[in-house]
């Protein structure tokens, strides 16, 4: 299970809305051994692609290396795919290199409404995971009843059926 | 001479867990073979079996991408830091057609920066 802040989540929505029809490929940095992401880092694609994404090598140390020093690493690896579904390619999953991160897609291929899944790749072999968005504005003492499966301050997205 | 060697999490199977090893070598080949006498396997994920640098990861010695300083051929001194990221790329398209423009920027890249 990936659990994400809303306002982060927003922020990599934005950033794949505003490179569409490029792919839109970025972090989130979060401390090491938390699993919590909490710090975003849109990343240039250097290959400036509607296909393809591919971090800038330089950007990458730089961001690796600041990564290091404040004791972070990259809890979510995110990019969007802007004409098919938010599902890993085979190039996808070629270069997952990160077997800690969640690799979370978001398809923009609908201008209204956007897909959003996470994924464990590790050795080559995908593992969806449930994705939690969480409100951190929302005080979930506030609110007293709420519909089955749904708390005041997430809203969880099961994994599709494929 | 001892250079230091940056481990990505992916390939610290290969050093026994260990993030920073040492090595030696006038190049960067050289010190890939080196290494690979103590860490066995860890070359053949650096190296495709033509003998040219993967795809699939960055190696920088000091602040620089080797691939604008001649790849495996990069020279290398005493108190070089080398590290090794994976590389992060993907996308929707057809692996084939991916990796041909990839190595076709990086050639681009390569001419624009001499």
């Amino acid at each position: 299970m990936l659990s994400i802040d809303r306002s982060i989540i927003d922020a990599i929505v934005a950033h794949a809305r505003r490179d569409h029809p490029d792919e839109a490929c970025g972090v989130v940095a979060g401390p090491a051994g938390s699993d919590t992401p909490t710090r975003h880092i849109p990343m240039d694609n250097a290959a400036r692609s509607m296909t393809f994404y591919e971090f800038d090598s330089m950007e990458q140390l730089r961001v690796w290396r600041e990564m290091d020093d404040r004791d972070e690493e990259p809890v979510v690896i995110y990019h969007s795919h802007t004409a098919t579904e938010a599902y890993p390619s085979r190039t996808d999953v070629s270069f997952a290199g990160e077997p800690g991160a969640h690799y979370l897609l978001v398809s923009t291929r609908e201008p209204d409404t956007e897909e959003i899944r996470s994924f464990r790749i590790v050795d080559g072999v995908v593992t969806e995971e449930p994705v939690e968005i969480v409100d951190a504005a929302v005080d979930p003492h506030a609110v007293q009843s709420y519909m089955f499966g749904q708390s005041p301050a997430t809203v969880d997205y099961e994994c599709s059926d494929r | 001479m001892a250079i230091e060697v940056r481990i990505p999490t992916i390939l610290r199977s290969y050093t026994g867990g260990a993030k920073v090893v040492e090595g030696s070598g006038d190049t960067l080949a050289d010190l890939l073979t080196d290494l690979d006498s103590r860490h066995a396997g860890l070359r053949a994920r650096l190296v495709t079996d033509a003998g040219a640098l993967h795809r699939f990861v960055n190696v920088y010695v000091n602040d620089e991408d080797v691939r604008f300083l001649g790849a495996l051929d990069a020279k290398l001194n005493d108190g070089d830091s080398v590290t090794i990221l994976p590389a992060v790329a993907g996308g929707a398209f057809g692996f084939a057609a991916a990796a041909a423009i990839a190595s076709h920027a990086v050639a681009a890249r390569a001419t624009a920066a001499r």
